[in-house]
């Protein structure tokens, strides 16, 4: 028996660190699934910040320097164009410019064709999907697909739905995302700064579901608790066990 | 260059074919035996037995070819009738087109009777032409098959000559074709009967009469003229004359001897055991699948055959319900067909045979299986996405040397190279994504320094928080027209965080239209 997949005393005298809180630089799931509003960028960018936060941690340890040159595909039904626009390429994070593949799929059919075929390619880094509404091809059989091949495959998959409502998935970690208020420049208060979302996990497989305000950093992503979900957690905290999921 | 030396086509017209058929199979000598009688080979029709062939005993009472019988029998009471066999001939003439492969590298049959060898420069393997002909007349007398050649540059000519002429005629390239065949029939043109009838008609009884007509161009013209609607060869004369003369090629199909797949293991050591037999058995399947892989063909029926070293012969078949060259499966069928083999003193050959092969395409299973297993690779992945979506829907975006937004990004396919450029454009920054078609906004409450305090955009209002601005981005004078406008762009954020890239079209007062109008064009992450 393996001993070292038995939980350690420190473990079962507090629940959260066997189901511990997600935080940056976790390894992240295979196949996310992001909830965003159609009429700003925020899911896609929160997508993208996602991905090149788990290509950073799998970088460090192994791959190396050649998970860095691989191809990102960025898949968009034909709604989801004409709702958010195309990618623009000087507007990408830089570590991405140079390897960006579109596809323009017409249909949401042809969306999750190419989502799966991109999954199913290991010369691929990671795999972007932009999906709008609740089509009737996204069903749950059709996530539980995608998420057996990346897992298999070993391709992380984010998935972006626009104006969707969470229906059944079988994604490991499902999201709801939307913009909010970035911290203000040092030389400019008055510009608007780095990217911020308010990002709420709602649904994980071995992370605890939880609320952040996620920043992009020079150098990475930070996520911090909102100032009224902490309040709430302290509290909890004292009165409450923590639920473990 | 050396010119290829002139083209020459023999024709064989075996001129009594079913009676030689006939005469084989009763192994009788012309004119001796069964032969002896008066004897007609006879098809049924709608009107009764029509003759198809007389021997010479019945021509010469009377009974000749596509007379009915009952006339013949009035004539000659005592005339013996047997079926004649179109099918079977046609199949010997096949056989015999093969056979014929020795006098030339291809030759084409000629129904219903007749064989076509092309023999363009082989004649010298034979000692001549002359000596070419003598030797078809000499093997296929052997073989007690009556037949009249001749050699031509054509195979409308050879054909006639072999019809028509004195057997063994020889049509050299330098002879004058139509001088040489002017007092043959029209019927050497290998014409339909209806047509020789208006021909005869006419009064063009033979070939020199035709080309006599056609010299001039107001006789060609009044034969074209009055078959002007047959296209089909056998129908229009003067075609067949052009392809007599060799004025318009004449295309013939050649006869290719097709053989069975076949592979075979003779062992060293005669075997006696089943689990050895299953091992050769395995590689004898493993050969046959590379053989009919190589064929393009699955195999339909096998037939398997095990020689033992005391004399006997095992067959064992096998029928399968769609063409397959699957080594597996076919060793699996023949698995259970093989519990009954007595292998007595040993089994020293093994023989697998496919019988019936029907074709099959050269699948790529393996490659389908080995995706679902081990994952593509980045080519196979866009090619499999290009050919569902198209080539356009699959593209990476490149940068171009241009400083308007919409402008400054181009698609190429994703494989290729980027286009090399002296410097990319530094931009200050830039949305995440860039809507096709920048959108127009409806400004409720503009600041004073002239950027929106409060704008609709798709049916909602936006509290600009934050703004950054103006980036001022001019028109491209060297290609835009005089009347474009440059653009102030903004780059906003609103109460809630929603952060995006706005610009007004023109200045008020540039002289370049009305009062600016703002747009909503980019999407910051």
């Amino acid at each position: 028996m393996d001993m070292a997949s038995l939980p350690r005393a420190v473990e079962l005298a507090s629940p959260g660190a066997r189901n511990p809180r997600w935080q940056p630089g976790r390894p992240a799931a295979l196949h996310s699934e992001i909830f965003a509003p159609a009429g700003e960028a925020s899911g896609v960018g929160a997508a993208l910040a996602l991905a090149l936060d788990g290509l950073r941690m799998r970088g460090r340890d192994a791959e190396g320097a050649a998970a860095e040159e691989r191809s990102v595909l960025w898949v968009q039904d034909a709604v989801a164009r004409r709702l958010g626009g195309r990618p623009y390429r000087p507007g990408l994070p830089k570590s991405l410019r140079h390897r960006l593949i579109h596809v323009a799929a017409k249909t949401p059919e042809d969306a999750l064709f190419a989502l799966e075929e991109g999954v199913r390619c290991r010369d691929l880094a990671c795999v972007i999907g932009e999906v709008a509404g609740n089509p009737r091809a996204l069903s749950f059989t059709a996530s539980r697909r995608l998420s057996l091949a990346a897992e298999k495959h070993g391709v992380p998959l984010f998935l972006v739905r626009l104006d969707a409502e969470a229906d059944l998935s079988s994604a490991r970690m499902r999201w709801q995302m939307r913009a909010a208020p970035s911290a203000p420049p040092l030389w400019n208060p008055a510009a608007p700064g780095l990217p911020a979302w308010q990002a709420q996990l709602f649904r994980a497989r071995s992370h605890a579901p939880g609320e952040w305000t996620l920043r992009t950093l020079r150098d990475g992503l930070a996520a911090s608790l909102p100032d009224r979900v902490k309040a709430v957690e302290e509290a909890s905290d004292t009165t409450l066990p923590r639920r473990t999921a | 260059m050396a010119a290829s030396p002139p083209r020459r086509i023999m024709a064989i017209w075996a001129c009594d074919l079913p009676l030689d058929r006939w005469r084989h199979s009763e192994n009788c000598k012309s004119g001796e035996g069964a032969d002896a009688q008066p004897l007609a080979l006879i098809t049924e029709t709608a009107h009764g037995p029509r003759i198809n062939a007389a021997n010479a005993a019945g021509h010469a009472e009377g009974a000749g070819r596509g007379m009915m019988l009952a006339d013949a029998r009035t004539l000659c009471p005592q005339l013996e009738v047997r079926p004649s066999d179109p099918a079977g001939d046609l199949a010997f003439l096949e056989r015999l087109a093969v056979w014929a492969q020795r006098w030339g590298p291809w030759s084409a049959i000629d129904p219903p009777d007749g064989l076509l060898v092309d023999v363009s420069a082989v004649a010298h393997l034979f000692g001549g032409e002359r000596r070419l002909i003598a030797d078809v007349a000499q093997l296929c007398t052997a073989r007690g098959l009556s037949v009249r050649s001749a050699i031509a540059p054509t195979a409308g000519a050879a054909w006639a000559l072999a019809h028509y002429a004195p057997p063994g005629t020889i049509l050299c390239p330098q002879d004058d074709i139509a001088g040489r065949l002017a007092d043959l029939p029209v019927a050497a043109l290998r014409l339909d009967n209806d047509v020789l009838l208006v021909l005869r008609r006419l009064g063009l009884k033979r070939l020199g009469d035709l080309t006599g007509v056609g010299e001039g161009a107001s006789g060609r013209d009044a034969i074209h003229r009055r078959f002007r609607n047959r296209k089909s060869p056998a129908a229009n004369p003067l075609i067949r004359m052009d392809q007599l003369m060799g004025r318009v090629p004449e295309p013939l199909l050649p006869v290719i001897p097709l053989t069975a797949a076949l592979v075979q293991r003779r062992l060293l050591e005669p075997i006696r055991h089943r689990s050895l037999l299953d091992t050769v058995v395995a590689d004898l399947a493993e050969d046959m699948a590379r053989e009919l892989e190589g064929r393009g063909e699955g195999a339909r029926r096998l037939q398997l055959g095990l020689w033992r070293v005391d004399g006997e012969v095992v067959l064992r078949e096998l029928e399968l319900a769609a063409a397959t060259r699957d080594p597996d499966h076919i060793c699996r069928l023949f698995a259970a067909k093989l519990d009954d083999v007595d292998a007595g003193f040993g089994i020293e050959m093994l023989r697998l045979r496919t019988s019936w092969a029907e074709p099959l395409r050269i699948g790529q299973a393996d490659l389908e299986a080995a995706a679902e297993e081990h994952g593509t690779s980045l080519s196979a992945c866009i090619d499999r996405l290009t050919v569902r979506l198209g080539a356009d829907a699959v593209q990476r975006p490149v940068l171009r040397a241009s400083h308007i937004p919409e402008r400054a990004q181009g698609w190429q396919p994703p494989l290729e190279a980027e286009p090399v450029q002296q410097e990319e454009l530094a931009f200050h920054a830039r949305p995440l994504k860039l809507l096709d078609r920048a959108e127009r906004i409806a400004v409720l409450y503009a600041s004073p320094d002239g950027y929106p305090r409060r704008f609709r955009w798709r049916g909602n209002v936006f509290e600009v928080a934050r703004v950054e601005g103006p980036e001022r981005i001019a028109p491209e004078w060297w290609r835009q027209k005089g009347s474009a406008r440059l653009r102030d762009y903004y780059r906003i954020e609103d109460d809630s965080g929603r952060r995006y890239w706005i610009y007004r079209a023109g200045l008020a007062g540039d002289g370049r239209g009305g009062e600016p109008d703002w747009f909503l064009q980019g999407l910051f992450a």
